[in-house]
């Protein structure tokens, strides 16, 4: 039994659901308590989807249990099927369902339904959302894709895209265009928008993109063995990740790399002057492990930024993100604990938060600006513009998205500057997100809160050093406050003066 | 222009029922955490259940309330399932540990889910053994808000009605208001009945442990929901007696409570005019404000939270609006029977939901405007037929004159948006 407040991840039925709403033709038949409907209104609300997910829900209720739950289950899954008429089903059991051990899977087998119908076991109390989403996937392409002759031009599945995915819309968007310069057509994108007869086709493709390896690892591995078909291990996110990504696949495919970047402007966006200030700006990356891994790099060789800790919340890739910090002399924070990363975050003190809509919270919180990079999703992060990670425009539209948080270069001196103005200080933070100038006040309780905790762990703030760090902007004060006292510690001084912040300031200048 | 439509000889009252069985969009119980736990300070309320009932409160309210939040859930495991006695002692470790972090907490639900439930789980003896643990500081109670035992806000009372039973007895005569309402409700309610001479009143919930109210065969009390039939039921054993009236929505449902209340305590007419007169006048001219939009066109009522049959009433009898079908979860007809009596015959009247049957109704009847859940808005938007989502009915003040002209406003936006954009398109 585990407590918890807030979740990364729903239970894997969700995942199912998220693969099947992706998808067209297909029906889920889920067996599932009155309630569980709930997960209906994520991909109609957040998503803003014009049509129902397409799951019927048993709906069975306390007085059923005693009785025939398994007859329930016939009769909703025979009442779908005529409703919807669709070329596939998927049938499995939610959290409560699994309990009651009615085997949906072997139930729909006796039925004769004269289409195929997919049983998924994905154990609630044991896995999440993202084991649902790549192992529903990899049950659907497992069942329904055999090895069939290639198209006669050279052509790729899109692997990955589905239902509430950060940006997957307009990901596939920008990997067609990067296939249309190669001369790489597209064989089928799946889940998203394709149908059980699409699926059935996946071997005719020359190789696989595998655009979101929480999703669609499984069935790109299947299809690598069954079809013989390779598939991409690069995430084209980013302006370098993009050009290996051109590369790996021009090699897979057997075709010259092409390379048309004429509406990439990141990086001269990052060259230009105004950028000066991003450099060594300290973030903090966390979210899913692949979008994680992408920001890290683009944070570091494409931004300038100094990357401060970075972390995952799905455990089943931990490997390569500890793989990944270890290459930044960081320790990996593995966790789905909100709590914990929060306390991370805090640890951390970064003047910038990369990641999910959790984590733009804990940013309010804490006072640091926050870009969000990944799922879980909000339904601020299903934009009416077009606005993809991946490719040349994904990398314009990153740095856009990063630099917005920020506090501007030009202003960021003249904070530092005057930082007692009345109206053009610290605490009124970046201008440009709306006037909430207010009168400059005395640190916030948080911040006072800090210095108490700093005394009890024997090392004094003399009263001039702590008026002193405090004409210290607020975007760096966390940083300077912990240089300061590192510094102090490492000389064995329980004191610190004004000298001592300059001395600290001295020494880690850059 | 909104004077009540003389009544009908034949109300809803003697309507048949349509009951349906099929697949529900509903929320389970579990849904009333989201209001209750910002309504009761010192109250925490521990979900016994899996990751589902975690995304269920994250999710359901549209948008995660990032203040710390005074509710989680503890998440049943593959170990947990594997043996009882282990289930009961990592319950206690977590409860353990909750109370330790958090020492405001003087109320601790222990709120029962679907599988807490299939795996028998038994919540009321974990509840007495904690609260002899953890006595004096915190009372430990427990309630179901599982999805194969409550609808959405049946869960709020199914928490009532725990807490009934720990109530403190009392002789005195005195008027409780069940219900879980905003403050600035809540307050304008007392505040009505006070300038009438009643009092004190009491409140359950109260927002805190020490203010709830005390119970005995002198006690009145009156709903201000109508979903609170467990409570209503578990007051009446301890004595109480109920009010009976129609819910305070609307001029004509807000009058008809307060005169159901001030009559049992023997207010006089001119008292009650002398109270009521002005916020009823201000309360008309807001309805009729708000509802121009709404008069002569239909509504159909999806089952949500059972506050179908009073917000049929009112949107029929003081909006001039005409109900196609209006649908329950399920009909408490001692609760809401005062409500169906008023409402002219002639709406389809159902029970429970087979929700694809249901959305074919709707289809063929083409309302001007249906009230639904979430998960189906969007979708019949995109079909052309505006909605309005209904739990915004429950996450809004409401109740009483100050709201009425609110609560027209909230049927006719959808309109008047639809309204807006068609004419824009056209221009």
């Amino acid at each position: 039994m585990k407590l918890t407040v807030w979740t990364y991840e729903g239970p894997p039925h969700v995942g199912a659901m998220r693969v099947a709403t992706a998808m067209r033709g297909l029906h889920y038949v889920l067996h599932a308590p009155q309630g569980d409907t709930y997960a209906d209104l994520l991909f109609t609300m957040i998503e803003r989807r014009d049509h129902r997910p397409p799951v019927t829900y048993t709906t069975f209720e306390g007085r059923d249990l005693g009785a025939d739950t398994a007859g329930i289950f016939r009769d909703t899954c025979r009442a779908a099927y005529e409703r919807f008429v669709p070329q596939a089903m998927i049938v499995g059991a939610s959290c409560t369902a699994e309990l009651i051990q009615d085997d949906p899977g072997g139930l729909a087998e006796t039925m004769g339904l004269p289409i195929p119908v997919i049983p998924l076991e994905l154990p609630s109390y044991q896995r999440k959302e993202n084991f649902g989403t790549d192992e529903t996937f990899f049950q659907i392409v497992k069942a329904l894709a055999k090895p069939m002759p290639r198209s006669t031009e050279v052509s790729v599945n899109l692997l990955g895209p589905l239902a509430l995915g950060f940006r997957h819309r307009d990901d596939i968007e920008e990997i067609k265009h990067l296939l249309a310069q190669m001369g790489i057509s597209v064989n089928v994108v799946a889940p998203f928008g394709a149908t059980p007869e699409h699926i059935a086709r996946l071997g005719a493709a020359h190789a696989n993109i595998l655009m979101y390896p929480e999703h669609a690892e499984a069935a790109a591995r299947h299809l690598e063995r069954v079809c013989d078909q390779p598939y991409t291990k690069t995430v084209p996110i980013g302006v370098g990740a993009t050009h290996d990504f051109v590369n790996e696949l021009a090699r897979i495919c057997g075709v010259e790399p092409k390379i048309e970047t004429t509406r990439l402007r990141q990086p001269w966006w990052s060259k230009s002057v105004d950028s000066t200030y991003l450099t060594g700006k300290r973030v903090f990356l966390f979210g899913d492990a692949t979008h994680v891994q992408a920001a890290a790099r683009i944070a570091r060789d494409e931004m300038g930024f100094d990357v401060v800790g970075l972390g995952c919340y799905n455990r089943e890739f931990a490997r390569p993100i500890r793989t990944l910090a270890k290459e930044f002399g960081l320790e990996a924070l593995i966790s789905d604990d909100y709590l914990s990363v929060e306390q991370a975050i805090e640890e951390a003190a970064p003047e910038m938060i990369l990641g999910t809509q959790m984590e733009r919270h804990i940013g309010k919180r804490l006072g640091i600006p926050c870009a969000v990079i990944s799922a879980p999703v909000h339904v601020q992060d299903f934009p009416a513009r077009y606005s993809p990670q991946m490719g040349w425009e994904g990398a314009n539209v990153i740095f856009d998205t990063w630099i917005h948080p920020l506090v501007m270069g030009l202003e960021e001196h003249l904070l530092t500057m005057f930082r007692e103005d009345f109206e053009f200080h610290d605490d009124a933070g970046a201008s440009h997100h709306g006037g909430k100038a207010v009168a400059p006040s005395a640190p916030t309780p948080k911040f006072q809160e800090r210095a108490q905790d700093t005394s009890s762990d024997v090392m004094v703030w003399l009263a001039c050093a702590e008026k002193e760090l405090k004409k210290i902007p607020f975007f760096v004060r966390g940083k300077a406050k912990r240089n300061t006292e590192k510094f102090a510690a490492e000389r064995g001084m329980s004191e610190i003066s004004v000298d001592t912040l300059y001395e600290a300031k001295a020494h880690y200048a850059r | 222009m909104n004077t009540p439509a003389p009544i009908k000889a034949q109300s809803c009252a003697h309507s048949p029922v349509l009951k349906e069985r099929g697949q529900r969009e509903v929320f389970c119980g579990l849904t009333g955490i989201i209001w209750l736990h910002r309504k009761m300070q010192d109250a925490f309320f521990l979900v016994v259940g899996s990751r589902t009932c975690a995304h269920l409160l994250q999710s359901a309210a549209g948008v995660m309330i990032f203040a710390e939040p005074r509710f989680g859930t503890a998440i049943l495991e593959e170990t947990d399932l594997a043996g009882m006695a282990d289930a009961n002692d990592e319950l206690d470790r977590e409860v353990a540990r909750l109370l330790s972090r958090r020492p405001d907490i003087k109320q601790l639900f222990l709120v029962g889910s679907c599988p807490s439930e299939v795996i028998k789980l038994d919540l009321a003896r974990a509840a007495e053994r904690l609260t002899t643990a953890h006595a004096p500081h915190v009372r430990v109670l427990n309630y179901s808000g599982s999805g194969i035992e409550t609808t959405f806000t049946q869960g709020e009372d199914a928490c009532l009605a725990a807490m009934v039973p720990v109530l403190k007895e009392s002789q005195a005569r005195e008027l409780v208001l069940i219900g879980a309402l905003p403050d600035v409700v809540e307050d304008q309610a007392i505040t009505l009945l006070s300038e009438m001479g009643i009092g004190p009143i009491r409140v359950l919930p109260s927002s805190r442990a020490e203010g709830a109210p005390e119970i005995g065969e002198n006690t009145v009390f009156a709903c201000l929901q109508p979903f609170l039939g467990e409570t209503t039921a578990a007051l009446e054993r301890r004595g109480a007696r109920r009010i009976t009236a129609p819910f305070p929505f609307g001029e004509e449902g807000t009058t008809l409570w307060l005169r159901a209340i001030a009559e049992e305590f023997g207010v006089d007419d001119a008292t009650f005019a002398r109270v009521t007169d002005a916020p009823r006048v201000r309360a008309r001219t807001a309805i009729d404000n708000a509802s121009a939009a709404l008069r002569g066109k239909s509504v159909f009522f999806m089952p949500d939270s059972q506050l179908e049959i009073p917000l049929a009433r009112f949107l029929t009898r003081e909006c001039g609006m005409e109900a196609v079908e209006i649908g329950a979860p399920y009909i408490h007809r001692g609760l809401v029977g005062p409500d169906l009596a008023l409402i002219p015959e002639g709406p389809r009247i159902s029970e429970g939901q087979d929700v694809d049957v249901q959305l074919d109704r709707v289809r063929t009847a083409r309302p001007d405007l249906t009230v639904c859940g979430l998960g189906l808005a969007n979708p019949l938007e995109a079909e052309g037929l505006s909605t309005k989502w209904a739990i915004e009915l429950v996450f809004t003040p409401v109740h009483f004159y100050e709201q009425a002209g609110d609560l027209a406003g909230l049927f006719s936006r959808p309109l008047r948006r639809r309204a807006i954009l068609e004419q824009g398109a056209a221009r």
